[in-house]
């Protein structure tokens, strides 16, 4: 009996963490997101490909590292905790899951070996399944898409787009199609990107076993919580580890601040209920590959619950520095964001509980 | 991650599972009327009652015998004379939880001083102590806390002085449990009164028929569970009753406050008390409607529901760091106390809070739901919440040890 990362996902973490470090400073951080460095961001983006984050997902058959979600939620810890800025959630989870969920064994051949190789880039827009707003969402008629899709992720350079339509069909759109209209969202978190889609009679290919199966589109989601969960509890971890070294050094009434307990309680409330949130990320993530039975309420309840407790920590850590923590400057608040908006995406902790009460037939 | 325990363990497992359904539904003669609220606290249900009726000593041996309980105590003193596993401690805990079936006894006794003497004791004391206490037929209680002492523990003032080959003990203790229904106590006394504060105590054992103690109950806010003050007017015990060397009696208490700290907040009592409050929410109602279809109530429910997973996934990678040496864990058992003990708090309130009116009911009520244990357990642990080190002490042990921050300067002369 093991229950943790092995190590071999340990080391994959390892790397993403220490590429960050040593390429992605805060000043690079806020150069990229003001989009002033675009050749940087390239070359980050290039960098973690490197490392073969990419592959991670795909299956070996289709050249693929084949690893199991467990695996890129280690990576995910890894980006959270470098506010690493490029796609992940979107390209290199949910869409290879997609594929090989829901995909005909042609769109696997044809698809899975371009995301190995980057060749081919998916955005993801599935929003509009979880909870529409703005009256958004997608028809999906004889072969053509018409609608919109807002809060599309990992969007920017996609080639394709995984949509969905409001019963779990799944689909593919080209983004070169000409009835399709990218308009760029700007949220308060700048190191990903965000879009909205409108579609006019888009040619839409659906993966077909999510024709009559709509838990497929439940399981991708499943998969994306479970992953944006990792990168809060990534970018938590650094937020506490900021907060602990900057009230060692900082002193006030001559001392350190960080000798008064009123700062060191903050700490120790971080640390105390971040602590769990790791072995229940693992064990959702665990459960998604090898206990279906399990699977859907953990990655439910892991999604909302380290929500709620990032977004503390995004509090308490900004408090612990003072002032400081408020500036541009110390760049803190890139990963006060990146909770934020993490927190949001694909269901909020509210809407999420209520899907874990549905799941266990509590609201009737 | 590898969430299998092997074949060996199954099996095991599996003659764990025989046991239960063998002694399903067994309970107690009443020899206490605390059992009832002793079961809500370690979550077990009394509402099945059936004929098999074994005292509490009876069933201790009973578990002893099959390796359930003290298994790691040599046959000697009393135990099962096994090997530590902690897997299948485990998995004793867990079917033993879900079979609704009583565990061993717990309290200072079992918890506290069998470790305590089986590390620092004489041969002596191992043989007269180690065995009744295990049976249940030697009540202990913690003689530790005093009025002036209670987070700075290592400022006590109970003086014990050698005279005449026995120790002569004065002074007074205070949050003792169970004092009044004890045999023994265990006890922190100044004995090198010149010593620095930390090395000048000792641990001594104490009689509790011995004359000149005296036990005044001190009622706490559940009026069921009970504290006791107790004095000492020069009560003499041998000198044979030093447990280790004079002076060494912090360095013995601490070698298993550990221990305390960690058993306060077992995630298989607080799963079962989630699916008690579940289910109660599925039956009770507001205006013909179920509590669990309220929106605000549910939501709330589901939120406690997403801590208790996680503590209960906790627990297994907790599990999985003492089976897998060199496995970091790093705060993870640090945590417990705080986390457990707020956790249940949290828990039994928000049972009272969807009861409403119903919630605030008590002792033999009309309409009294659970027989009363969800108001008894929230103010019980409001009470785990302080002792046992406050969470407060917690908070700084975290920082200082778990985080690295500094200690909070000493005042030179306090005022």
């Amino acid at each position: 009996m093991f229950f943790g990362l092995s190590e071999e996902q340990e080391q994959f973490q390892d790397y993403v963490k220490k590429f960050l470090t040593d390429n992605v400073t805060v000043d690079e951080i806020r150069k990229i997101a003001n989009g002033e460095d675009q050749a940087l961001q390239q070359e980050v983006y290039s960098g973690l490909i490197n490392l073969g984050i990419n592959a991670l997902l795909v299956p070996e058959e289709h050249g693929g590292l084949g690893a199991d979600l467990l695996s890129a939620v280690a990576v995910a810890q890894g980006l959270g905790s470098g506010v690493g800025p490029i796609p992940f959630a979107g390209a290199y989870v949910m869409a290879p899951i997609a594929l090989n969920l829901a995909g005909s064994e042609e769109q696997q051949k044809k698809y899975l070996p371009e995301i190995v190789s980057n060749q081919t880039k998916f955005g993801v827009g599935l929003s509009e399944y979880v909870a529409a707003r703005e009256d958004a969402g997608i028809d999906l008629a004889n072969g053509k898409a018409n609608g919109k899709a807002l809060f599309v992720i990992d969007g920017d350079q996609a080639d394709y787009f995984l949509l969905a339509n409001k019963g779990g069909v799944m689909f593919l759109v080209d983004a070169n199609d000409k009835g399709l209209e990218k308009i760029k969202l700007t949220s308060v978190d700048k190191t990903r990107s965000y879009l909205e889609l409108t579609l006019k009679n888009v040619a839409a290919e659906v993966l077909p076993n999510s024709e009559n199966d709509p838990e497929l589109a439940k399981k991708v989601l499943d998969a994306g919580r479970i992953i944006f969960a990792a990168d809060s509890l990534g970018a938590s971890e650094t937020m506490i580890e900021k907060a602990v070294s900057y009230a060692k050094e900082r002193k006030q009434f001559n001392r350190v601040i960080g000798s008064f307990q009123a700062v060191k309680h903050m700490c120790a409330e971080m640390a105390s209920d971040l602590e769990p949130c790791y072995a229940m990320l693992w064990q959702a993530a665990h459960s998604f590959d090898h206990a279906p039975d399990e699977a859907r309420l953990q990655a439910c309840q892991a999604k909302s619950h380290i929500s709620e407790v990032a977004k503390m920590i995004s509090k308490k850590a900004t408090e612990v520095h003072g002032g400081m923590g408020f500036t541009d400057l110390l760049g803190l608040h890139y990963w006060f964001k990146r909770i934020g908006l993490n927190r949001q995406l694909l269901g909020g902790p509210e809407l999420i509980r209520e899907e874990a009460a549905e799941i266990q037939g509590f609201n009737q | 991650m590898d969430l299998n325990y092997g074949a060996e363990y199954e099996e095991f497992r599996q003659d764990v599972q025989a046991f239960c359904k063998e002694y399903q539904g067994v309970s107690f003669k009443s020899e206490s009327t605390d059992n009832q609220m002793h079961d809500a606290l370690s979550g077990s249900s009394t509402t099945e009652k059936t004929a098999k009726e074994v005292t509490r000593s009876e069933w201790q041996k009973i578990l002893i015998e099959k390796g359930f309980i003290a298994r790691a105590i040599p046959k000697e003193y009393g135990g099962y004379g096994g090997e530590t596993d902690i897997i299948k401690s485990r998995i004793i805990a867990t079917e033993f939880s879900k079979a609704k079936i009583p565990g061993g006894m717990g309290g200072q006794g079992i918890d506290m001083l069998v470790p305590t003497l089986l590390e620092w004791g004489s041969e002596e004391q191992k043989q007269k102590y180690i065995r009744p206490t295990l049976h249940g037929e030697m009540i202990w209680c913690q003689g530790y806390s005093e009025p002036n002492a209670g987070s700075d523990l290592a400022s006590l003032q109970t003086k014990g002085e050698l005279i005449d080959g026995n120790w002569v003990i004065n002074g007074q203790k205070i949050w003792t449990s169970t004092a009044q229904y004890s045999q023994m106590m265990f006890c922190l006394v100044r004995t090198e009164p010149e010593a620095p504060k930390h090395s000048g105590i000792s641990f001594i054992l104490i009689p509790m028929d011995t004359p000149g103690i005296e036990i005044r109950p001190l009622v706490d806010m559940t009026l069921k569970a009970g504290f006791n003050e107790v004095f000492f007017d020069d009560v003499t015990v041998p000198e044979e009753n030093i447990v280790a060397k004079r002076g060494e009696g912090w360095s013995v208490a601490n070698s298993v406050l550990g221990h305390e700290r960690g058993s306060l907040a077992d995630p298989n009592a607080t799963m079962n008390r989630l699916n008690t409050l579940i289910n109660m929410m599925k039956e009770q109602t507001i205006d013909g409607r179920r509590l669990i279809d309220i929106p605000s109530y549910r939501d709330r429910l589901m939120q406690v529901q997403g801590k208790v997973m996680a503590s209960q996934a906790h627990s297994l990678r907790l599990l999985s760091s003492k089976i897998n040496p060199g496995q970091n864990v790093k705060l993870g058992g640090m945590i417990q106390k705080l986390v457990g003990t707020e956790l249940r708090h949290e828990l039994e309130g928000l049972a009272i809070d969807v009861l409403g009116e119903i919630g605030t009911l008590y002792e033999d009520s009309p309409y009294l739901k659970e027989d009363g244990s969800f108001q008894f357990t929230y103010m019980y642990f409001l009470g785990l919440i302080i002792g046992g080190g406050t969470n407060q002490i917690q908070k700084n042990i975290i920082s200082e040890r778990g985080l690295g921050m500094p200690k909070e300067p000493k005042i030179t002369e306090a005022s």
